[in-house]
């Protein structure tokens, strides 16, 4: 991971860095200029997301992919920076790391499965 | 004994114990609303019939916009602490205890509207169009097969569905929450009041018809037992209420003991803190993937 502030560190350490920058004044504030930044991108992506329903796409694919493209940016912003993950510790890396592993699998399993449905039900002989 | 770490990182992990902690337990929890996520998705995906428009779009933006304001003043709770700002530190964690309080109140306020909403199925397809045309007049079946083509968004308006499949939606007379046929009968109850809902596309309430139990299938409140989708849709909502009640709860704790842990030790308050909001933030990622996928698709 590559920090702008870690100017102070040798090269081998760039995930060890001190603890005095983050505990500035200087930086605090730079950080909240961030999350304000970060809540107005959060507001404006729910209001996609919701305009994007009432102006109706026709393909339903394309109407899953895109609301669930605008929540997983969401999603990055919130991780990003209010959980500080865009300059973590390596361990909590690694931690996540194991987690997404585990939770692509288990979408991979339900993605798989999805195909174990018996389709084109019949309901008194003609196709739903 | 003293805790180790709260404050100083512990030279192994380059972090203090709590945050590791935390990180673990929502790694847990991740796992744990990605496996109800999977279940919504194979039942959704293996069922005929998936109803739309069962909860109301403006009510869940108001409370997404709600969670996304309470994750804000959440962490510049936290960054108030870390610039030494006792006043606006306690301004901002009361502004998202008010934003937890308000979002379990409109959601309340949504449980409440569906425990009190009715589907009435009827024993056969004869009776069934003499309550249609009781409750809507003479294209009473009509307007019934409307409100349900709709619901299910079915596109082959023209395929023939049973008059009994179709049920009569609306609301009992006093408005009671999670009546069933069982409990109405062992009242000994004969009839119910019932006031349908308006027909498709309007507002104006049908007048209020007299139903026979002994017409009745089935009846059944918009409770987890009436279908797959309020199965899963309280499963998760609920476990996501949870959520935010137990932060709520934790943020609460420290904004009440605020003065102690400052004069006590205001940076292992601070680390407190963030660990407080690392769960907040995460009720609300939680709630960025909820919203899309239960009220807009």
């Amino acid at each position: 991971m590559s920090h702008d502030h870690s100017h102070s560190h040798g090269p081998g350490e760039a995930c060890d860095h001190g603890h005095d920058d983050h505990n500035s004044p200087e930086y605090i504030h730079k950080t909240i200029r961030k999350y304000l930044k970060v809540g107005g991108i959060l507001f404006a992506g729910t209001i996609l997301t919701v305009a994007m329903y009432y102006v109706h796409i026709p393909s339903v694919a394309a109407t899953i992919a895109i609301a669930l493209l605008i929540a997983t940016v969401k999603a990055a912003f919130v991780a990003g920076v209010f959980m500080h993950l865009s300059d973590e510790r390596k361990m909590i890396y690694s931690i996540l790391l194991c987690t997404v592993c585990f939770l692509i699998s288990l979408m991979g399993l339900t993605l798989w499965a999805m195909n174990d449905f018996p389709f084109f039900t019949l309901v008194d002989g003609k196709p739903f | 004994m003293e805790i180790p770490y709260t404050v100083k990182p512990r030279p192994d992990t380059g972090l203090y114990n709590a945050k590791l902690g935390i990180w673990l337990f929502l790694a847990s929890e991740v796992m744990l609303f990605g496996g109800l996520f999977s279940a919504y998705i194979l039942l959704r995906v293996s069922s005929d019939l998936w109803p739309h428009g069962m909860v109301s779009i403006p009510v869940g933006t108001f409370n997404t916009f709600v969670l996304i304001a309470s994750s804000v003043t959440v962490v510049m709770s936290w960054a108030s602490l870390k610039l030494g700002k006792l006043s606006a530190f306690k301004g901002y964690m009361a502004a998202t205890i008010v934003c937890a309080l308000g979002f379990l109140g409109v959601k309340s306020f949504e449980y409440y509207a569906k425990f009190t909403h009715y589907d009435v199925w009827f024993k056969d397809e004869a009776t069934a169009k003499k309550y249609f045309t009781a409750a809507y007049g003479e294209k009473g079946e009509e307007a019934t097969r409307k409100l349900f083509v709709e619901r299910f968004h079915l596109h082959n308006t023209k395929a023939t569905y049973d008059a009994n499949q179709i049920q009569l939606t609306g609301h009992l007379e006093g408005n009671p929450m999670f009546a069933t046929l069982k409990k109405l009968t062992s009242a000994k109850k004969d009839t119910i009041l019932f006031e349908a809902d308006p027909p498709f596309g309007t507002h104006d309430h049908p007048k209020a018809i007299e139903v026979k139990l002994s017409d009745v299938q089935r009846l059944s409140a918009y409770v987890p037992a009436h279908s797959t989708y309020f199965a899963i849709y309280f499963t998760i909502t609920a476990l996501h209420g949870l959520h935010v009640l137990g932060g709520a709860i934790v943020l609460a704790y420290f904004l009440f003991t605020a003065d102690h842990w400052w004069k006590k030790s205001p940076e292992q308050m601070a680390n407190r803190v963030e660990v407080g909001g690392l769960f907040w933030h995460f009720v609300d990622l939680v709630w960025i993937f909820l919203f899309p996928i239960i009220y807009l698709l």
